[in-house]
């Protein structure tokens, strides 16, 4: 008996994930309709782009520079071994421009900022502050979601660009402090085997991860419902949602651009 | 003026408002009564398509909202102030700029009349000198009045109130009401009240409908209302007693 409904219930999960699916695809598809009409409010954009970027700072660079630095030592041993040390260099800055950096950012930011960016605007819908913004005859797309779209979407590829930078400084000083790797080969070798392409492809995937971290978690928080749980749950459920979906972007990405 | 036609709202299976038929007049103060959970605020925000109708009819100064698009949605709220139940304040915005808002959202003001308008708008209601206070900072009362006066930053010639006055003390309530008529008389405004606060309908509205169980039970005024032959209405008023 209990099995019963179960065909029924997997047919109305699927309907659900793609009606949320189409709803986020929609707001996507508004926000760039107002971004091209030039409806763009520079002066709150310009204060999340403090709160996404700067404020990310910290923990980004952090993070970049003791990823970098555990990658280092890991490979400087193995490479030593086989008498290829020569080349932990250029793994390195290919690892951090095309994967470690973006990943890494991306993690950091979809964490911090689409768990902040929901909760907000989740608190906001449940205390009816939506509504009376869009009842002043304010749009809730140009006035909350597209400032944080284009800070996330801005604000990533220059964190990326500085966490590239400090996890392979992190790398350098740990391969050649502690991993017995000659610091000019280090070098040589990181200028020699990364491509431009690697450190463009790595930092405009994070545009895309910016833009799918700041739709997700708006959307999310816009449709919150049913007080302080509901926030709780819009919340985790955004940043679940928010870094399965970067996971598999990024794969297809790093197909697609690396292969 | 307002005109409902067979205005219906399911959500999923749930039917709350069933084939609705309501004209509201010019300067009217119509109170629509009703327990708690029975629609009357999901009523207030269709009106202005904070959610949408399943089907049926809303037309305002003769536009039908229904067929409005985001734009032409804006233009109608900018003609209706809203007061909603918790006041809705904008919690990280003074109350300078939460009365401002709406002007500059519109964008066609000038910061010296805009600051001209708050000033106006917060002696309206009383609380002049307010201007730097957070929300945080103001007690429920003075929430509401500020939320009446940054619905009334546009000059509306509509006004909806969410239950004005529940949660308030005796003394704030008879405030807000006394706001309330002062607003009807010196500005000729529509005024739209849900409420379930009976000395708030007396006191304030010139006519009184009743929703049940989705359908809306016309009353007439509150004296009428007072006489009605129907039980389901006599129950709520006298609260059963």
């Amino acid at each position: 008996m209990q099995y019963k409904n179960i065909p029924e219930e997997v047919g109305d999960k699927v309907y659900s994930w793609l009606e949320e699916f189409g709803r986020m695809v929609e707001l996507f598809l508004s926000i760039i309709a107002n971004v091209f009409k030039g409806k763009i409010n520079l002066k709150l954009t310009f204060d999340q782009m403090v709160k996404i970027g700067i404020d990310s700072l910290p923990l980004c660079l952090t993070t970049a520079a003791f990823i970098g630095m555990v990658f280092a030592i890991q490979i400087a041993g193995e490479f030593v071994r086989f008498g290829a040390g020569r080349f932990v260099g250029g793994v390195m800055s290919i690892a951090m421009a095309r994967e470690l950096g973006p990943a890494i950012t991306g993690i950091v930011v979809a964490a911090r900022v689409s768990a902040s960016i929901t909760a907000e605007l989740g608190t906001m819908c449940v205390t009816e502050q939506i509504d009376a913004l869009r009842a002043l005859g304010a749009s809730t797309t140009r006035y909350l979601v597209i400032p944080r779209f284009i800070a996330a979407a801005l604000m990533m590829p220059l964190l990326t660009i500085l966490a590239d930078v400090l996890g392979f400084l992190g790398g350098y000083l740990v391969a050649t402090a502690f991993g017995g790797i000659n610091a000019v080969q280090y070098l040589e070798t990181a200028q020699r085997l990364v491509s431009t392409w690697d450190i463009y492809g790595g930092i405009l995937k994070t545009v895309i991860f910016g833009a799918i971290i700041a739709v997700i978690a708006c959307h999310r928080g816009l449709n919150t419902k049913g007080g302080a749980k509901g926030v709780g749950e819009a919340t985790t459920s955004s940043v679940v949602t928010t870094l399965i979906c970067l996971f598999i972007v990024n794969y297809f990405l790093s197909v697609l651009f690396f292969k | 003026m307002i005109k409902l036609r067979a205005l219906t709202k399911y959500f999923g299976k749930k039917i709350v408002l069933d084939k609705v038929d309501l004209v509201i007049p010019d300067g009217e103060s119509l109170a629509v009564i009703g327990p708690s959970g029975c629609g009357k605020s999901t009523l207030l925000r269709i009106l202005i398509r904070l959610i949408d109708p399943t089907s049926g009819s809303i037309n305002i100064d003769g536009e039908e909202v229904t067929l409005l698009s985001e734009d032409g949605l804006m233009r109608i709220r900018q003609k209706v102030g809203m007061i909603f139940q918790t006041a809705a304040l904008f919690d990280s915005l003074s109350v300078y700029e939460n009365v401002a808002f709406g002007l500059r959202e519109r964008g066609n003001m000038l910061e010296k009349e805009i600051a001209q308008t708050v000033k106006d708008k917060l002696a309206l209601v009383e609380l002049s000198g307010t201007e730097a206070l957070y929300p945080a900072e103001l007690s429920g009362g003075m929430q509401k009045r500020v939320s009446i006066a940054r619905a009334l930053a546009f000059n509306p010639k509509i006004i909806l109130y969410d239950e004005p006055t529940t949660g308030l003390d005796p003394i704030t309530s008879v405030t807000i009401e006394n706001l309330m008529l002062k607003l009807q008389q010196e500005l000729n405004v529509t005024s739209v009240i849900v409420t379930h606060v009976m000395q708030t309908v007396n006191r304030v509205a010139k006519k009184i409908v009743m929703l049940h169980q989705g359908k809306l039970i016309e009353t007439g005024s509150p004296e009428e209302t007072k006489k009605t032959s129907s039980k389901i209405v006599k129950d709520f008023i006298t609260g059963g007693l």
